[in-house]
């Protein structure tokens, strides 16, 4: 266990490492150095720079150094804390991101909080009894939310709950300082976006369990169904939503920029975008690298989880 | 139909059933009906089924895979998944009708009244937790006994069932623990609230031989010690005859035969059950004196049953306008205690007839060496902790220093349980392995280092396989006539493509399959036709050598026959060397001249099919021996079960591999030397620290005694013998 747990975080290093390299390679062309030049010192400035003036400019910046010096540099700069700075918005990325990811966090919990408990619930529910009547509606009900598009539903719920019953603010943009009715209709729509797909998972998975021989084995010793049910089947049946549910933090954090710019909600998906349409280019980096390091150690939570909660690989 | 208003009873043979008639049995299965409701409709799988088991009794249910056997087992639970329903009769536990039970009441009967154990072990265990915790269940919800007492109560059943350090077993998971340690779990579930019935649903076809020989043991012991009424389930005859008192012999959803177990196996009165004997191999038959003889045709689906007898297309009685018009009804047959058959036919049929044309074969020369495996050794190294982590290297020792010959036209066997080495030596041979050291001569080719794709078409195409199971060796979207012809072709048999047709088509003469069949995909084959073509296939181009990896022991008893058959007289026309690989002792001896008896990785004895199956035995053939359940009255055997389990080929003991299993272990040497490996017949050899006497001086372990008299039971555990046997496990 300790021995994987191990392995699994050196392999996130090096994957975290790779990712970098790409990252700073991409941007470390001589167009983007210029055009971070245009962005500190204006677009007229530079065209009016000589040749040397602007050498001067590459060294000032530390940008004339070899290549690998320039990635230490810049690596060594993001362990200190300093991710550079957005010219679009006017501030450090550092305490930019912090921001940004605080707010997806806020959003990220409130959809974990409500889908999880909804998800799994309908889902142990119909896979327990597969092919009922229940089963049946669960299932159209998960399939049917899954295949609308976010902006859809995200239409659908501002015209309905903001325009026309005025219950909810249509915009969550929290110009005012944090609201939290603000949040309702963002969470709403990933909820009923998202819930489908883990409460499939959870009753094809459920239903597995159900008939498998270990299962009639608990029934056929006489043990009451409910325990059947509790003790027997829900342990073994929750391992595999477990993980995919780990892995929805990938796409809560980058996956859900539709529905963070339709509500106008300051999160880490709209930065990412605004960032890469500008383009910010340090924001893009740094971003990048969180998705990066959120995606790898979301990994790394399923795979630990899933044999700790797994007894026949945990010991082998 | 009922069989309990059959008053004829009263002499059970089961000592414990007794002679009353006022006991009422345990179980009665009253014209019961059981079908599957799927899409297409209903089908049935079970029809007119009448059983009565009074206390104490053993009864075994044996047929083929669809004949309904499980589905009776699970209609007795009441248990019949979603679409399965009992649609007629009824089942009676102690005389109360179980359908007319609430689902509460079932409850309270099934794990304290009505127990089951599974097939297999493993499954039927709940992965994810203790096993402690699984077996203190039953307790804990039947008597409501507190959690250390029903621990505590697990515990001393795991050492009723035999289990060595029950504590540490009360906390494992089950896959910590062997298949025969998690069967024995399974059988202590069963027995913890003493149950009156105790349903076996083959519970040790997923185990070794030597491992099931176990727990047979423990289920004869506990029925007599506990008076536990069985119902056993089975497609193994041997089996039923070493557990059971009486026996159902059932055939495509119906039962066919009913009696004592000496009535069905020395007087049967039904063809199908007198088939079923005809084709299984027991001592005695010989593929040239006397070969099986197999039922022709194949098992009916269920929605494809004949109007009238189920057996009609396969019976050699059929007698149309007689046995195609309705309901067939299970008939008394007069002075055998409660023997019933449902056959029209049984005053006319000739019972004392042989069953005719067993037609003798000659006998084939054997020829020179083929095929020489020289001091071959195979070890893997199996690191721990891939990338980063370096653990130590293990060594597991697959096969070590094999020496035998094969001749040609000669059967050679390779026998032996799970772990043994045997497949891993047909991957060397296929060249999908290579040998560590020693050599693997095909003629005068080295094979043992020479990799698959650096070995030429001639060299392959002179060494074939034909595998286990037909089903993942045939392309499934390709045509059978296509995927022979391609074999053909790789190995240049044939260049021009009408030949390679006109070949195609008479492989498929060969393997008895109709020529149409070329143009159907294996899907549309049963598993007995899928092995025809596997077979076909491997003899396509004209090997030296086929390699035959248990292939028949996935088929149906009565299929097996036929393509054991098969493939004995393609071997006499081709004069092919077979290798036959399996576990399956009777097989074996009905088929090979030569034996080679493996044991983790090594050779045990080798020689003579005689010579294995006659005195002096290397203790682990000894015991193999006594360990396989053959299905005649007649024989007798000595009886040796061995404790523990196979070790771990990762793990195997310095000395013999066979030392901390062995009855006869020389205490200081065995586990430590390797034993010497002595000649005592040309080609006969035996690895072991025994002296020659001591070896010499063994017992047969099978022994056919004449045994003409009706219901001589043959009593496999002679009290010398049982006491024998209890020394050496004290020992
Ligand atoms: S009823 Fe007819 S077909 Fe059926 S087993 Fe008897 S003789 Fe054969
Ligand atoms: S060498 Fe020893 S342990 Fe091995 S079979 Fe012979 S007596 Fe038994």
């Amino acid at each position: 266990m300790v021995k994987l747990i191990g392995r699994r975080l050196i392999q996130m290093v090096l994957i975290i490492l790779v990712a970098s390299l790409l990252l700073f390679a991409i941007f470390d062309t001589p167009e983007f150095k210029r055009r971070l030049a245009v962005q500190e010192l204006g677009g007229f400035a530079v065209s009016a720079l000589s040749q040397d003036a602007y050498n001067e400019w590459l060294a000032r910046r530390g940008l004339d150094v070899p290549f690998y010096q320039r990635y230490f540099n810049w690596i060594g700069k993001i362990v200190q804390g300093d991710f550079g700075f957005s010219y679009e918005k006017n501030r450090p990325v550092g305490p930019l991101l912090a921001d940004r990811l605080a707010n997806t966090g806020i959003l990220a919990l409130c959809v974990f909080a409500l889908m999880i408990p909804i998800s799994l619930t309908l889902g142990v529910l119909s896979g327990m009894r597969e092919g009922s009547g229940l089963d049946r509606s669960i299932t159209f009900l998960s399939v049917f939310t899954t295949s609308i598009p976010e902006i859809a539903t995200a239409i659908i719920l501002t015209v309905v709950f903001a325009l026309g019953l005025g219950l909810l603010p249509a915009k969550s943009a929290m110009i005012a300082g944090f609201d939290p009715w603000q949040l309702v209709l963002p969470v709403l729509t990933l909820v009923i976006y998202d819930f489908g797909y883990v409460a499939r998972m959870t009753r094809a998975s459920m239903a597995e369990v159900m008939t498998s021989q270990y299962i009639r084995t608990a029934i056929l010793k006489g043990i009451p169904y409910r325990r059947v049910v509790m003790k027997h089947a829900l342990r073994n049946a929750l391992i595999a939503p477990f993980t995919v549910i780990v892995l929805q933090m990938n796409w809560l954090l980058s996956g859900v920029v539709v529905v963070e710019v339709f509500f106008e909600y300051d999160g880490f998906g709209k930065l990412l975008l605004e960032a890469a349409l500008f383009p910010d280019v340090e924001v893009v980096q740094a971003c990048t690298l969180v998705a990066v390091v959120v995606a790898v150690t979301s990994q790394i939570i399923s795979d630990v989880g899933y044999t700790f909660l797994n007894p026949r690989i945990r010991f082998s | 139909m009922s069989m309990a208003s059959d008053t004829s009873g009263g002499t059970a043979p089961a000592a414990q059933a007794g002679e009353g008639t006022s006991q009422i049995p345990v179980l009665e299965c009253r014209n019961l009906s059981i079908s599957y409701f799927t899409r297409a409709g209903e089908i049935p799988a079970v029809a007119d089924f009448n059983l009565t088991l009074m206390p104490g009794e053993s009864h075994g249910i044996v047929g083929e895979s669809g004949c309904g056997k499980s589905t009776v087992a699970l209609a007795i639970m009441q248990y019949m998944g979603r679409n399965g329903r009992i649609v007629g009769g009824e089942i009676l536990f102690n005389g109360r009708d179980m359908r007319a039970m609430s689902e509460e009441e079932l409850r309270l009967l099934r794990g304290s009244q009505i127990a089951m154990v599974y097939q297999e072990p493993m499954a039927s265990l709940n992965p994810a937790m203790r096993v402690g915790d699984q077996l203190a269940e039953v307790p804990i919800y039947h008597e409501g006994a507190s959690k250390e007492e029903a621990l505590e109560r697990a515990r001393a059943m795991l050492e009723s069932v035999r289990l060595p350090e029950p504590e540490r077993i009360l906390r494992s998971y089950p896959h910590q623990i062997s298949g025969g340690q998690q069967q024995r779990v399974v059988i202590a579930m069963a027995l913890l609230s003493s149950p009156k019935l105790l349903l076996l649903d083959e519970p040790t076809t997923a185990l070794d031989v030597t491992v099931e020989a176990g727990i047979v043991d423990l289920i004869r012991e506990i029925a007599a010690e506990f008076g536990t009424s069985m119902i056993y389930i089975s497609h193994n005859l041997g089996l039923i005859l070493e557990t059971c008192d009486r026996i159902t012999v059932m055939y495509s959803g119906e039962a066919v035969e009913v009696g004592t177990v000496e009535d069905v196996f020395e007087a049967m009165r039904h063809p199908y059950t007198r088939g079923l004997f005809a084709s299984i191999p027991l001592p005695g038959a010989d593929k040239n004196a006397r070969p099986l003889i197999a039922i022709p045709g194949q098992l009916p689906l269920p929605h494809e049953r004949p109007p009238g007898c189920n057996f009609g297309p396969r019976c050699d009685y059929f007698k149309a306008g007689l046995c195609d018009r309705g309901e067939i009804p299970m008939l008394p047959i007069s002075g055998d205690d409660r023997h019933f058959s449902r056959c029209l036919r049984i005053e006319e049929i000739d019972w004392h007839a042989g069953l005719g044309e067993g037609i003798g074969k000659v006998a084939t020369e054997k020829g020179d060496v083929v095929l020489k495996v020289d001091d071959m050794t195979k070890h893997y190294e199996i690191e721990e902790g891939a990338l980063f982590f370096s653990g130590e290297a293990k060594t597991v020792k697959a096969n070590e220093k094999l020496s035998f010959e094969a001749r040609e036209a000669e059967t050679v066997a390779i026998v032996g349980e799970s772990g043994c080495g045997k497949s891993t030596f047909a991957k060397v041979l296929m060249g999908l392995e290579e040998a560590t050291a020693g050599k693997v001569l095909l003629g005068n080719v080295e094979l043992g280092h020479m990799p698959v794709d650096r070995r030429g078409p001639e060299t392959i195409s002179k060494l074939q396989m034909i595998f286990q199971n037909p089903f993942d060796t045939l392309n499934p979207s390709h045509t059978v006539g296509g995927q022979i012809a391609r074999v053909i072709r790789k190995f240049g048999v044939e260049k021009d493509e009408a030949k390679v047709q006109e070949r195609v088509l008479e492989l498929l003469d060969i393997v008895k399959l109709p020529r149409d069949f070329a143009l159907r995909r294996p899907r549309q084959l049963s598993g007995g036709q899928k092995q025809r073509v596997g077979i076909a296939r491997a003899f396509a181009g004209n090997p030296a050598v086929v390699i035959a990896d248990e292939p028949v022991s996935a088929l149906d008893v009565s299929v097996q026959a036929a393509v054991t058959e098969l493939l004995m007289d393609i071997q006499r026309e081709n004069r092919t060397t077979l290798l036959f690989i399996s576990h399956d002792l009777s097989v074996v001896r009905y088929l090979s001249d030569r034996i080679v008896v493996m044991y983790l990785g090594q050779i045990m004895e080798q020689g003579s099919t005689e010579e294995i199956f006659a005195p002096p035995y290397h203790p682990y053939t000894e015991a193999l021996l006594s360990a396989v359940p053959i299905a005649d009255t007649k024989v007798t055997k000595r009886h040796i079960v061995l404790s523990g389990e196979i070790p771990s080929a990762s793990d195997p003991p310095a000395g013999c591999p066979f030392c901390t299993r062995c009855p006869y272990v020389i205490e200081g040497t065995c586990e430590t030397e390797p034993p010497p490996i002595r000649e005592f017949q040309p080609g006969h050899r035996i690895a072991c620290h025994l002296s020659e006497e001591t070896l010499s001086a063994m017992q047969p372990v099978i022994q056919i005694g004449d045994g003409t008299e009706k219901g001589d039971k043959g009593d496999e555990v002679s009290p010398a013998a049982a006491a024998e046997s209890a020394r050496r496990s004290d020992a």
